[in-house]
């Protein structure tokens, strides 16, 4: 594990930070161009999983334990978020017999 | 060094797979992927824990959570219907818009100081469960009671309706 982490040691923050944010912006992409609601949920999920990395990064950065306290608490609120947004799925298809967010729109008003 | 540039390539590649795969199943799989090299990322940052963690609870529970419930409504085919190009065209514009926003801001920084592990206990279960159990118990205790909730509110959501007759 040690030789591991000295793999990183040349990595400027720099770099984590395009890493993360090109994640997240896929992610944005993936929501604005699906219509798919399942596929919807996975591109807010990379999105989630962007800003964990980035958060662990800077508390590594930091030499500060409270950023990975704050990613547990994340994956924590991802897993609630997860069961429940997947209920809600499952109710509209039993509903409308499609996932296309389209057939949504009556949520307008 | 070039390990993280690699894992790097390889969980971009796999992002853009999960976004433009046709078929829902394909999306699960390729997303799995791209959550393993995240995980890989933690074990390079010496964040022991967490990737642990990562791989528990992303690759096994939300994961299978997601294949089950497109298995249960046989989503398995890609019956999709097409969007029209023009909103693709404009999604694609728009994220990348926000791309390029957040390099340009990144760019205009200084150049950065190298990511390096000061202490290197820091990620490990020891020394955050420390912090974890002394300035974080209450919000740690909290979190149970949101589990629990979640809990009961996906299993009131899924269940079927009752007959109105009946109640």
């Amino acid at each position: 594990m040690d030789t591991l982490s000295q793999n990183i040691q040349a990595v400027p923050l720099n770099h984590y930070i395009i890493l993360c944010s090109i994640i997240f912006s896929i992610g944005v992409i993936g929501v604005l161009t699906r219509r798919n609601a399942i596929v919807i949920f996975m591109s807010v999920e990379l999105m989630l999983n962007a800003v964990n990395l980035l958060l662990t990064v800077f508390s590594v950065f930091r030499g500060d334990p409270n950023g990975q306290v704050f990613v547990f608490f994340i994956m924590a609120l991802a897993a609630a978020e997860v069961s429940v947004g997947l209920a809600i799925i499952v109710m509209i298809y039993r509903n409308t017999n499609s996932l296309d967010i389209n057939v949504l729109n009556r949520l307008k008003w | 060094m070039s390990l993280f540039y690699f894992v790097a390539f390889l969980s971009i590649l796999f992002a853009l797979l999960v976004i433009f795969a046709k078929n829902p199943v394909h999306s699960v799989l390729y997303l799995i992927l791209t959550f393993f090299t995240f995980t890989i990322q933690y074990v390079l940052l010496n964040a022991q824990f967490l990737a642990i963690v990562n791989f528990i609870v992303y690759m096994g529970a939300i994961m299978v959570l997601f294949l089950f419930v497109i298995m249960l409504l046989n989503l398995n085919k890609d019956s999709e219907p097409i969007r029209s190009n023009f909103i693709k065209f404009a999604g694609v514009i728009a994220g990348g818009c926000l791309l390029v926003v957040i390099v340009a801001a990144v760019k205009a920084l200084d150049k950065s100081q190298p990511v390096i592990l000061r202490q290197g206990d820091l990620g490990l279960v020891k020394s955050l469960g420390k912090v974890l159990f002394n300035q974080f118990l209450l919000p740690f205790e909290v979190s149970s009671l949101l589990l629990f909730s979640a809990m009961v509110g996906a299993v009131l959501l899924a269940t079927k309706d009752k007959q109105p007759s009946n109640a």
